[in-house]
């Protein structure tokens, strides 16, 4: 399968240095790493083990997740969870760890509120808009919110003396792009004409009731409902005058997510869907100029050797047999797989592809995390 | 009649529309697919609904002789666009970037494209063209939410075409007959704990019926034999070292995934007192229309045993 219209894409590419060799050299020559992917490929816990690892190679390095990720942190030994705020992880258990590992989960809505109280000109204008439910919905329901805070977060804990190295998963979207526009998108509707058309001066100062008697606010009436038509007016009032501390802020992060020291791994599973998504999103970043920087496949069936079973080895034996038909199974299931992933081998080579096996055991403490790390990281 | 988890075809369908939830990657198109092609098999007229801009089950699906399956997809931001058009929007939308309506409205009342959605398969179910709706649910765990956004609108907006269609949605919703969620999951610890979550919290908040649990890509292969009886014909028999411990390795191997297999399924029924319909994992990274008519032939089969 080769595209040379996208492998000259690709080729042109933002950096003139030559791809990592693996994904430790990837890590090394990041400062923020984003793992991508679609939901159920192990985003998550592919993202602690690079993070767990960059702190044995001495980064002091924080992981962000998108969701409470309950076993990742059973596994991490939180006992309370992951929280908004980062938490240090105990790696010093059998030797001791030069770097620091720390690990926290994506507050959507505490983050929003915070770039409110930032860019909020008094406490008034702050408690105004936090307590509107318009403003509710878009901090905690609009899509793109919990992408554009996911950028958020990272750019803040980027600029945090703590950390030299942040980990983000991002949220199972079906677009790349979704976690590379989202701040742009949401500053744009904010600065939108409807907005403008809602803060048009009225003669009797009563700024909601003259908006609402827009045309457009009208047919929104007439569908939603007045009360949520007066919130949602009474919202974009309240947030007038932080629209461009709100965009800048926004082109930080998007600028951010741009850097030279940002790399994106693209995280698979050896199914033939969730290649053509990891595919895809690979396209889309190298549209974008943005390199795939490694590609993660994880879960693949295990390889047992390459031995043929021997003519007639087995008459007569039903426990041999069995024994051969096992690994009969499991090497059709590899074939396939592997068969599967190649375009996404393909399209991310010379960058760095490693394969992660299935083990046999789930993830559950720190042990088959590092079990993980092996194969993440393979000694050379 | 026997119980629901013996007669997976009946029980997988035994309302007008059947919603499939589950969360990514556990095959839920799949089990979408083999349900509607059994259907479709034993003479039901089917229509599938396929969400989220995804486009895989007309492949899954392509025309058989005499049976009748259609498939139509169903993305929220156009269904909103659509009925806000037919709602008095058109002229004045546009002067105005159509998206930054479509935004303000969703966000003004979050979930209104998800009603405007499930008003639409409430009217594929009346319009009686159908004798079975299949809806490949939304992805991650927006199931729940899709699910609730009828009563979150209907306690959000007190009057107005909205409202009368969130109430005719939770109608649907409601009616046992007339409309049951299906969750799909993996037999792998993680899918399963969401899977229980999921079921309670559909059950706190929707009110919904809830089918069997179907877990797709259950191991269903060779028997394997016990360690015990592996040395005891090793020691019997002409193999070489690295060919004892390759097969070895794979039997411990094997034996371990089952082993995580049976614990999350004992978990699921132990937790969730509905029944449980297996698929059987197949050697392939993906399945092929061929694979779906395999499965629909099995699940059948079921039936008349």
């Amino acid at each position: 399968m080769t595209d040379p219209e996208l492998d000259a894409e690709l080729d042109s590419g933002v950096e003139t240095a030559p791809p990592a060799a693996s994904l430790r050299e990837v890590v090394e020559r990041s400062d923020v790493l984003v793992c991508c992917g679609s939901g159920g490929v192990g985003k998550t816990t592919s993202a602690a083990v690079i993070a767990m690892d960059a702190a044995r190679c001495g980064r002091r390095v924080v992981v962000v997740t998108i969701d409470p990720a309950r076993r990742l942190s059973d596994a991490l030994g939180l006992e309370s969870g992951l929280s908004a705020e980062p938490q240090r992880i105990d790696l010093d258990q059998d030797v001791h760890v030069e770097g620091e590992m720390w690990a926290m989960m994506l507050d959507t809505a505490a983050t929003f509120d915070g770039l409110v109280r930032t860019y909020a000109d008094d406490e008034e204008q702050i408690e105004r808009i936090l307590t509107n439910g318009f403003y509710r919905n878009m901090a905690s329901a609009m899509s793109g919110t919990q992408e554009y805070m996911a950028a958020e977060t990272l750019h803040a804990l980027h600029h945090d003396d703590r950390f030299d190295l942040v980990v983000v998963d991002t949220p199972p979207s079906r677009n790349a792009l979704d976690f590379l526009d989202a701040p742009g998108v949401l500053s744009r509707f904010l600065d939108h004409r409807i907005f403008k058309l809602a803060m048009l001066p009225t003669r009797s100062g009563l700024k909601v009731l003259g908006s609402a008697a827009q045309p457009i606010f009208k047919a929104i009436g007439k569908v939603v409902g007045s009360d949520v038509l007066a919130d949602s007016l009474a919202f974009f009032q309240a947030f007038s005058g932080m629209e461009t501390g709100f965009r800048e802020r926004a082109d930080d992060v998007v600028a951010l997510l741009r850097a030279d020291r940002t790399s994106f791994v693209v995280v698979a599973s050896p199914r033939r869907d969730t290649i053509t998504e990891a595919v895809w999103f690979a396209r889309q970043l190298a549209d974008q100029g943005v390199g795939v920087a490694a590609a993660i496949v994880n879960r693949v069936q295990p390889e047992f050797g390459e031995i043929e079973e021997p003519a007639r080895a087995t008459d007569g034996d039903d426990v041999l047999s069995s024994l051969w038909a096992n690994v009969a199974e499991l090497r059709a299931v590899r074939t396939a797989e592997l068969a599967a992933l190649a375009p996404l081998v393909e399209l991310t080579e010379p960058a760095p592809v490693q394969v992660v096996p299935l083990l046999g055991d789930d993830v559950h403490d720190l042990d088959t995390l590092e079990q993980l790390g092996h194969h993440l990281f393979p000694a050379t | 009649m026997p119980p629901e988890s013996e007669n997976p075809s009946r029980s997988l369908t035994a309302a007008n529309v059947v919603v499939f939830a589950g969360k990514g990657g556990v095959g839920k198109t799949t089990v979408t697919a083999v349900v509607a092609r059994a259907a479709a098999r034993s003479g039901r007229r089917v229509l599938v609904i396929e969400l989220d801009g995804k486009l895989a089950l007309d492949e899954l699906l392509p025309e058989r002789d005499g049976e009748h399956v259609t498939v139509v997809h169903l993305s929220a931001p156009e269904a909103l666009e659509e009925y806000l058009n037919d709602h008095g929007f058109r002229r004045i939308a546009k002067r105005l970037n159509r998206t930054g309506v479509i935004d303000m409205v969703g966000t003004a009342a979050p979930g209104i494209d998800d009603i405007v959605v499930l008003g639409k398969v409430k009217q594929y179910e009346r319009s009686g063209e159908y004798d079975l709706i299949v809806v490949d649910g939304p992805a991650a765990g927006h199931a729940v939410s899709f699910l609730m956004s009828a009563s979150g609108l209907a306690d959000a907006v007190r009057g107005g075409p909205i409202r009368s269609q969130a109430d005719a949605v939770l109608e649907l919703l409601a009616d046992p007959e007339r409309c049951m969620a299906v969750l799909v999951t993996l037999p792998e610890t993680t899918p399963v704990n969401e899977t229980i979550e999921t079921a309670y919290a559909l059950e706190e908040n929707v009110g919904i019926r809830l089918g069997p649990v179907v877990v797709n890509g259950v191991d269903a292969g060779t028997e394997l034999p016990e360690p015990d009886d592996v040395e005891a014909a090793f020691a019997g028999a002409d193999l070489d070292r690295p060919t004892q411990d390759m097969l070895r390795d794979a039997t411990a191997f094997r034996r371990a995934r089952r082993a995580v297999e049976s614990e999350a399924l004992d978990r699921l029924s132990e937790r969730l007192p509905l029944g449980q319909i297996q698929l059987p994992a197949l050697p392939v990274a993906g399945l092929s229309a061929e694979d779906i008519d395999a499965l629909a032939d099995d699940m059948l089969s079921g039936v008349d045993e």
